[in-house]
């Protein structure tokens, strides 16, 4: 069975985490992903850098800049994700734009990702249409997911869409913003989540972009089956202790 | 063959809106409306009359003798240098921001490289009294700081971008990124035929009166709307497809773009985007641009502000792809010298952006009776620190 419905069905509040790859050090890919299972991190979203990262933030605008300025590209990537599934059996999204992608070829990609024994993938400025009309069928062959983004101003019609060609989960925002910023619960964002569960999706949801302490990341498990962390944890990380500094990041999540 | 953006915002394999979630409402928001607000009457009437009493149009179109007789053909000049603010920029920038009142917009956006298009941005939002914001690379602050005193004269704040090379490419992620933060009251003026669809196609249509008015201007002149060639320089290609607009469909005329080579197209100090790049994803739309193998936005470089961009719009992709358009590069040194030569001969200081369509008439061959026209977009106030640094003046 799939990793990500496995995963869905057994846990609730589940944790996620996003890294850069070849972040701090250009060998840290696979080390970072076993430290935070062993840790108690339930997914793993692993960013492949790219130079024009418009969605993001300044954190992880600078952690792909160090990673490509390290050497990282995606076929170094596929190399070092082949020793992932001896140690690593939680589920794992690659994320990323889309003209990596495109320039690595989408069938192989795909391809690569099974091979490397990756769950799905998250592509931010992939538009649904050409997604749906040129990708899908790749993305299913291979048994990849593809997870999407909705945000507080995304309309109900488009999320019911967006319901229809997800498999996996769906990632909602917390707020339209870049990565990298605090989440603010307030009453809008509140009758949003509430507005999203009343839908009754046929996937579950993720809350991402402003967790950053476990008071916001319970607050989002309020509303969904589970958060994702991404600068917080990337800012966290310790180039002379990696996997102690994952750790003791973690430890305040899963103590 | 449809050189044109097809219902689904497509010019051929080019164009589309890649664009995260966050964009999409006000990116479709645009798309749904742009179409029917500048068919509407009113907002023709309002456009076309402060084209006509604030920037100045129609701008003459000069047939250069000097330089006629020089390349042994009719050279005439589109003189969008004469335009208030001092470039074609200003044509998109009041189409813009009477349409982002019509969406009801409190605060206005933009990046600019030159600073041309940030200048003519701050100057409708001053006309109109609107908040502006104009992002721009550190190092492009630091080279064109004429044009940074006014933005800030006029009312604008001016947000450096820091982040990757520090030029026009790094300030269009910074103002991608403050509209998905800001995504209710906030337009984004893009300045170039460049971004999601529908910007490649509504910034084509502000920018078409540029070849509306040639073709009127070439009857009077010469008796024929039909010229042999027009030329225009290319960064996003703003200019350029202004020029083309009416032409596109007129296979007899023949089109010709100028790259910026740099310090030459070999020399990995370039911007000419069709000789290096691939086909790819930049800035919202597929098109071609200067990328590693993979998928890496490379770094261009050209003496020109406004030509220093990795990408080109969907719109030029396609025009390239199918050889409807012959897209040709001009070095710094080129563009330099035929902005000199321009002066002298004409009396007219170009913009190093124009001078690089000028260079490239020493290269063509004509037979005496060709009639050709120039879009000569800006003038060159902005660069004398450029020339005189080059010629030692």
């Amino acid at each position: 069975m799939n990793r990500i419905k496995e995963l869905f069905q057994k846990k609730k509040d589940i944790l996620s985490i996003y890294y850069t790859a070849g972040y701090p050090s250009l060998g840290d890919t696979v080390a970072i992903a076993e430290a935070l299972q062993e840790s108690g991190a339930d997914l793993l979203e692993i960013g492949f850098p790219y130079s024009d990262p418009v969605a993001d933030g300044p954190t992880i605008q600078a952690s792909s800049k160090q990673a490509l300025d390290n050497g990282m590209d995606l076929k170094l990537l596929f190399e070092q994700l082949k020793n992932l599934r001896a140690k690593v059996t939680i589920p794992v999204l690659l994320m990323g734009y889309v003209n990596p992608m495109l320039q690595f070829g989408v069938e192989n990609f795909c391809k690569a990702c099974v091979d490397a024994g990756v769950d799905g993938c998250i592509v931010p400025d992939l538009p649904m249409v050409e997604y749906e009309e040129l990708y899908k069928a790749v993305f299913a062959d291979h048994g990849l997911s593809n997870i999407f983004l909705v945000t507080p101003q995304t309309s109900t019609e488009r999320i019911h869409k967006i319901d229809s060609l997800s498999n996996g989960f769906i990632y909602l925002l917390s707020s339209s913003a870049t990565t990298g910023q605090n989440l603010q619960v307030g009453d809008t964002t509140e009758a949003y989540f509430s507005r999203i569960a009343n839908l009754k999706l046929k996937n579950p949801t993720m809350i991402g972009f402003g967790i950053s302490s476990k008071e916001t990341f319970n607050k989002a498990c309020q509303y969904a089956n589970g958060a994702i962390i991404g600068s917080a944890f990337v800012k966290a990380l310790d180039k002379s202790d990696v996997q102690g500094s994952v750790k003791r990041f973690i430890k305040e999540f899963r103590p | 063959m449809s050189y044109f953006v097809n219902e689904k915002g497509y010019y051929g394999d080019f164009g589309g809106a890649y664009i995260p979630e966050m964009l999409y409402p006000n990116v479709e928001e645009l798309r749904q409306n742009y179409l029917k607000i500048m068919a509407d009457e009113d907002f023709q009437k309002e456009f076309h009359q402060l084209l006509k009493d604030y920037v100045g149009r129609p701008s003459p179109l000069y047939l250069a003798k000097r330089l006629s007789q020089k390349y042994n053909a009719n050279i005439f000049l589109k003189r969008e240098d004469l335009n208030h603010t001092g470039a074609h920029k200003i044509n998109n920038t009041i189409g813009q921001i009477l349409l982002a009142e019509k969406l009801g917009k409190k605060r206005i956006i933009a990046e600019t490289g030159a600073g041309q298009h940030g200048v003519a941005t701050a100057t409708v939002c001053a006309l109109r009294g609107l908040e502006c914001v104009v992002y721009m690379g550190e190092v492009d602050i630091k080279r064109q700081a004429p044009n940074v005193a006014r933005m800030k004269m006029l009312g604008a704040r001016v947000v450096p971008a820091t982040s990757g090379s520090k030029t026009l490419k790094d300030a269009t992620n910074e103002a991608m990124r403050d509209w998905i933060n800001n995504p209710v009251d906030t337009h984004y003026i893009i300045g170039s035929v460049v971004g999601p669809h529908p910007y490649p196609d509504m910034v084509a249509r502000f920018q078409s009166v540029i070849s509306e008015e040639t073709k009127k201007q070439l009857i009077e002149q010469t008796g024929s709307d039909q010229p042999d060639y027009v030329l225009a320089c290319v960064g996003g290609g703003s200019n350029a497809i202004g020029m083309f607009y009416h032409f596109i469909d007129d296979e007899k005329v023949k089109l010709v773009a100028v790259e910026a080579a740099g310090k030459g197209v070999d020399s990995g100090f370039s911007a000419a985007t069709t000789a290096l790049g691939q086909e790819g994803v930049l800035h919202g739309s597929r098109s071609i641009l200067m990328q590693t193998h993979d998928g890496q936005v490379v770094e261009p470089h050209s003496v020109s502000a406004g030509l220093d961009y990795p990408g080109i719009g969907p719109q030029h992709a396609h025009l390239f792809k199918t050889g409807r358009g012959s897209y040709v590069s001009i070095t710094d040194d080129e563009s330099l010298q035929a902005g000199l030569l321009l002066t002298q001969m004409e009396g007219i200081i170009p913009a190093i952006e124009s001078a690089h369509a000028l260079a490239y008439l020493e290269k063509m061959k004509f037979t005496g009776n060709e009639n050709v026209v120039v879009c000569l977009s800006g003038r060159g106030d902005k660069d004398m620190d450029t020339y005189m640094k080059y010629f030692g003046l």
